[in-house]
């Protein structure tokens, strides 16, 4: 188990689609979990990260917890790796840039349809949005980038067996997609 | 009879005639340089810069570049194509590319060129700029977002259709695309959807409405084979064009 490699991963502003698509590598997660020990994941919900090999993050970053939990990954991984359209590029959640913050949730809370009691949440507890959502590489180095909404189990496959083997990562033609 | 000019374009022998440009005698030969802005039924424009080569060391686009007699040209190095995905780079983070919202999605050359080049992230810091969309014409849409200043569409209307629908207006970063009609709305303006400037746009700025996704994804054009064999977007018929 020790020489085991350890993989951590995290959805930010993301819709769990990318982590699906890990799931979605099927029977080779047999020979995954052989030469990787998951750290910090949802796959195992355990809540906080050690020291790891590779960082695996979905999603953009949209609030103050996004921020924390992205930096955190950034220190205890040696290789972080953006997974997806939203980490990559912001994604689907940065289209809510082109309007301000506030008419975003004006528009949620205050106007939108079937809201009958209009009131912007302000609990203490939940994270702070930022006014814009960001790609990781906006926040902190990022290793390695994995396009695709989401990228295929074939694609990520690919990917985590050449970085493991430590071979020049190149992709069939059809494994690479922006949508 | 004059003796056959040619240049050589990576390591292969390209014949060409007076007047030729890189990329008239290159896609003549059969030879795939990226482009975005050219198109071969209309005058070179030199916009996009995707089309760079080194041509006797020198850095120039191949589709304004004319051709010279034993002039060698590098197209393929791994210093051209890093120029052209930076370039391409920098194409992705001025607009807003929202590939897996756009219905252009896997007909859309501007992600075609970019997977050429092996382009896997932005790299730069996004602009978020912000920009409209005009959906006040019955047929046809238009998304500013998407605009890559190409000028197919200026060149479309004006030298094929007779409209000088579109212009660009502004200069540097202030460029953009406008519509020449008493309300800058495209309703407005005498643009139909069977006019050539609606089937020449490379990226998913200009669509036809109500068919968008007519053509699943991952069955469109460039969804399983590269720009470098099928071509570009527009010299393919409407249902490949729109996905």
């Amino acid at each position: 188990m020790a020489d085991k490699i350890k993989v951590a991963t995290a959805s930010l502003c993301g819709c769990f689609g990318c982590h699906m698509s890990i799931l979605d590598i099927d029977e080779k997660l047999f020979d995954l979990v052989e030469l990787v020990e998951f750290d910090r994941s949802p796959i195992n919900d355990i809540k906080t990260i050690g020291k790891c090999d590779i960082g695996i993050i979905e999603g953009g970053v949209a609030n103050s917890e996004n921020v924390e939990v992205l930096r955190e990954f950034r220190e205890h991984c040696d290789i972080l790796i953006a997974l997806g359209a939203c980490a990559v590029n912001g994604g689907i959640p940065a289209m809510r840039n082109q309007n301000t913050l506030q008419e975003c949730l004006e528009t949620a809370y205050i106007h939108g349809i079937g809201v009958d009691q209009p009131c912007i949440p302000n609990d203490p507890e939940i994270p702070l949005l930022l006014d814009k959502v960001h790609p990781i590489h906006e926040i902190v180095k990022v290793d390695h980038f994995l396009p695709g909404c989401p990228p295929s189990g074939a694609t990520i496959w690919t990917f985590l067996t050449e970085l493991i083997e430590n071979k020049p990562i190149s992709f069939p033609y059809e494994q690479i997609h922006y949508d | 009879m004059p003796e056959q000019q040619t240049f050589k374009l990576d390591s292969k022998t390209i014949p060409f005639r007076d007047g030729d440009t890189i990329m008239d005698a290159a896609l003549r030969a059969g030879e795939y340089i990226p482009h975005l802005c050219h198109n071969p039924e209309f005058t070179p424009h030199g916009s996009c810069r995707v089309c760079v080569v080194s041509a006797n060391g020198r850095h120039v686009s191949a589709c304004t570049q004319q051709a010279m007699n034993d002039m060698e040209v590098d197209n393929r190095s791994d210093a051209i194509m890093d120029k052209r995905r930076n370039l391409l780079q920098m194409l992705f983070v001025e607009g807003n590319h929202v590939c897996p919202g756009c219905e252009k999605s896997g007909a859309c050359q501007l992600q075609a060129v970019a997977y050429y080049t092996n382009m896997l992230s932005p790299h730069y810091t996004h602009f978020f700029p912000k920009r409209s969309v005009d959906a006040s014409h019955a047929d046809i849409a238009i998304d500013f977002n998407r605009c890559i200043l190409c000028e197919l569409c200026v060149r479309a209307s004006r030298d094929v259709d007779r409209k000088n629908i579109f212009s660009i207006s502004g200069r540097g970063i202030k460029a953009r695309l406008v519509i020449n009609s008493d309300t800058g709305k495209l309703g407005d303006s005498d643009l139909t959807a069977t006019d050539k400037a609606v089937h020449v746009c490379p990226v998913g700025a200009i669509l036809p409405k109500h068919r968008g996704y007519d053509k699943p994804i991952g069955e469109r054009l460039y969804d399983r084979q590269p720009v470098s064999q099928v071509g570009d977007v527009a010299a393919h018929d409407e249902d490949d064009n729109h996905g």
